[in-house]
């Protein structure tokens, strides 16, 4: 198979690079400033894209790429893939469910943790020499907090299984009530916001979930709640947020993403009631590896003509 | 509340900050207050405290045999922390001075500061906030990966109140929980390992959860964290006393052990230098139950403990003096 030529859309894995050079030929988009002439001198060759969350294959790259008979991203989110124009033209397209689930609601709960017990903070109290002069203020509970998730799809569903053994109570809203579970369903966000203390973001990115939390759910959950965005910055409207943070409307913010990375707003450096983290959540040794074996292994089952493992189209 | 007409002497011990039972002391007892006084102790107590019966401790002074000696009347301390390793019970036990500490009121809190802890260390959460803050996400991209939580084998040293509340969070995180404690615990679903040793080197995370005694002071020593490994993780919400601090220190610069979260140390509140330029430690400043909630829950156990002194009735947490 060494002569497909795989386009990989930027850093993401040098693991995943090695096992994907050892099969394909493999081409490094962000190798070359000009882009264009690296396509026109690939096009034939490239079958392939890897992609992740940062690049995927939008319609325009689609376009530039003839011989393009499949996408596998490194990620569970499809925003960065134009779904529709796969599906026109018999592009596939992979993702990576079920290998990160547990990562991304273990940083969820490390979230919730370091926002409402001030952990970031104490580690800086403490390094700056600062616990000498005195002790650290109240920080809040969480055991117990009333827990909102937005989308209770398999990392919803994770989150709200260990919040659970904090004996939170758990809300959800999702596009359709589910029927058999547990928890309280409400049918719109801003409801969700109001009746919760929390309010955790992990559903897909789609046009109807762009700016799902916006000025109305941020009021909703109020100066003693706080909002946590493992999903994708897109979800949030972040200046609605920023302004909220900074005129005390809302208690806190623990986020993972953001609209522009690896750009944050520089506003929220300056507020201690903010946990802001690089894009991490499927950030570990283990789960990157896993999520690269399935990008591998899924390439070499398509050219192989054999079933793909984790389909989306 | 009081049975005659005048309410009783009670003396406390308040440093400033914590005032969170103040009202309620003031309300229903007569108050001598350590802090009222420039006077050197043993003359304070020697010239107020004759007729103390009971002694509020709020925070951890320690109570040393000395100061015991200045209290003739003395026949219950009533202590807001759970540990009470501040306290000579030798000495109390020998005069007849009963001990009550907070109970299970702060467990809670303590079992989510552990578990925040220990994902904190794991996941490299406060060290990922300073790359942002620093503005180096921006300039040099992809962080370092951290290890996963999730199906991690987790070790707790000490499995009473706190530690179960601990081993219960972590379940729906796949981890293998197992423990090591003074005995074996009935009807318990986790494995057991009567030596900490044993428990180390089979544990990816050690969580040290348990008092501070004469045989348990230092039980992590060198030996233990070789154990361990150098992937190994220890979270401590117990006291500073229970690891060999200078050689902890020793095993995280030399990579020996993989990680630590630390809420204790053994010198409050002096934490050793050479832990602030590493990022695999997550520091805490004793603030495992600074929550409004524990607050309130060690007033109500405190409050309770002293009501039930002066109208005779059994305590309701004290410890055990052994």
């Amino acid at each position: 198979m060494e002569s497909i030529g795989v386009l990989m859309m930027c850093p993401m894995s040098s693991y995943l690079e090695n096992e994907l050079q050892k099969r394909f030929n493999l081409v490094r988009f962000w190798n070359s400033p000009e882009k264009s002439v690296l396509l026109e001198t690939h096009r034939d060759s490239i079958r392939a894209v890897v992609g992740n969350a940062s690049a995927g294959a939008d319609a325009q790259l689609i376009d530039e790429l003839p011989k393009l008979e499949i996408v596998s991203s490194f990620s569970v989110g499809l925003d960065k893939i134009d779904l529709g124009k796969c599906k026109e033209k018999g592009i596939r397209v992979t993702n990576t469910p079920d290998v990160l689930t547990e990562d991304v609601a273990d940083l969820a709960i490390g979230l919730i943790l370091a926002l409402l017990r001030r952990l970031c903070e104490c580690d800086r109290y403490v390094r700056s020499g600062k616990w000498k002069t005195g002790d650290f203020q109240l920080t809040t509970k969480f055991s117990g907090k009333t827990v909102g998730i937005i989308g209770l799809g398999r990392i919803g569903t994770a989150v709200a299984k260990r919040a659970e053994a904090f004996s939170c109570p758990i809300n959800y809203y999702s596009r359709r009530e589910k029927s058999d579970v547990g928890y309280k369903y409400y049918p719109t966000v801003v409801e969700l916001a109001k009746k919760s203390d929390i309010l955790v973001v992990a559903c897909p990115l789609t046009d109807e979930t762009r700016h799902i939390v916006n000025r109305g759910v941020i009021d909703a959950l109020g100066g003693k709640g706080v909002l946590i965005n493992i999903g994708r910055g897109p979800h949030v409207d972040e200046q609605e947020l920023v302004k909220a943070l900074r005129e005390g409307r809302l208690g806190g913010a623990a986020l993972d993403v953001f609209e522009q990375e690896p750009h944050v707003p520089e506003e929220l450096f300056a507020l201690e009631n903010v946990v802001l983290l690089p894009h991490v959540g499927s950030g570990t040794v283990e789960t990157r590896n896993a999520m690269a074996d399935l990008v591998v292994a899924n390439l070499e089952a398509h050219f192989s003509g054999k079933s793909l493992l984790t389909p989306v189209v | 509340m009081a049975e005659s007409s005048e309410s009783p002497l009670v003396l406390i011990h308040r440093p400033p900050s914590l005032d969170f039972m103040d009202e309620r002391l003031s309300r229903n007892f007569r108050i001598l207050d350590i802090h009222t006084s420039s006077d050197p102790l043993p003359i304070f107590l020697s010239r107020h405290a004759a007729s103390a019966r009971a002694f509020v401790n709020i925070g951890r002074l320690p109570v040393t045999a000395e100061i015991l000696s200045y209290l003739p009347s003395l026949q219950v301390i009533i202590c807001t922390s759970v540990g009470v390793d501040h306290i000579d019970l030798a000495e109390c036990k020998r005069r007849g001075v009963a001990v009550t500490n907070a109970g299970d009121a702060s467990s809670e809190d303590a079992a989510d500061c552990a578990v925040g802890l220990l994902i904190s260390v794991l996941r490299r959460i406060p060290a990922a906030d300073r790359y942002v803050r620093s503005g180096n996400w921006a300039k040099f991209g992809v962080f370092q990966l951290g290890s996963k939580v999730s199906g991690k084998r987790v070790g707790i040293v000490g499995l009473g109140s706190i530690g179960s509340f601990i081993a219960k969070r972590l379940e729906p995180f796949g981890c293998i929980i197992s423990y090591n404690s003074r005995s074996q615990k009935q009807s318990i679903p986790y494995m057991y390992y009567s030596d900490i040793l044993s428990l180390a080197a089979n544990n990816d995370v050690l969580v040290l959860c348990c008092s501070l005694t004469a045989e348990t002071r230092h039980i992590v020593n060198r030996e233990v964290m070789e154990s361990l490994g150098k992937d190994g993780v220890i979270i401590n919400v117990g006291r500073g006393g229970l690891i060999d601090e200078k050689e902890m220190v020793k095993c995280l610069v030399q990579g020996v052990i993989g990680g630590a979260g630390l809420d204790v140390f053994e010198k409050e509140p002096e934490v050793p230098q050479e832990l602030f330029g590493l990022d695999n430690v997550v520091l805490s400043p004793h603030s495992a139950m600074i929550t409004p909630g524990s607050f309130n829950n060690v007033a109500e156990v405190a409050f309770g403990n002293l009501k039930a002194f002066f109208s005779n009735q059994p305590l309701i947490s004290p410890v055990h003096l052994d």
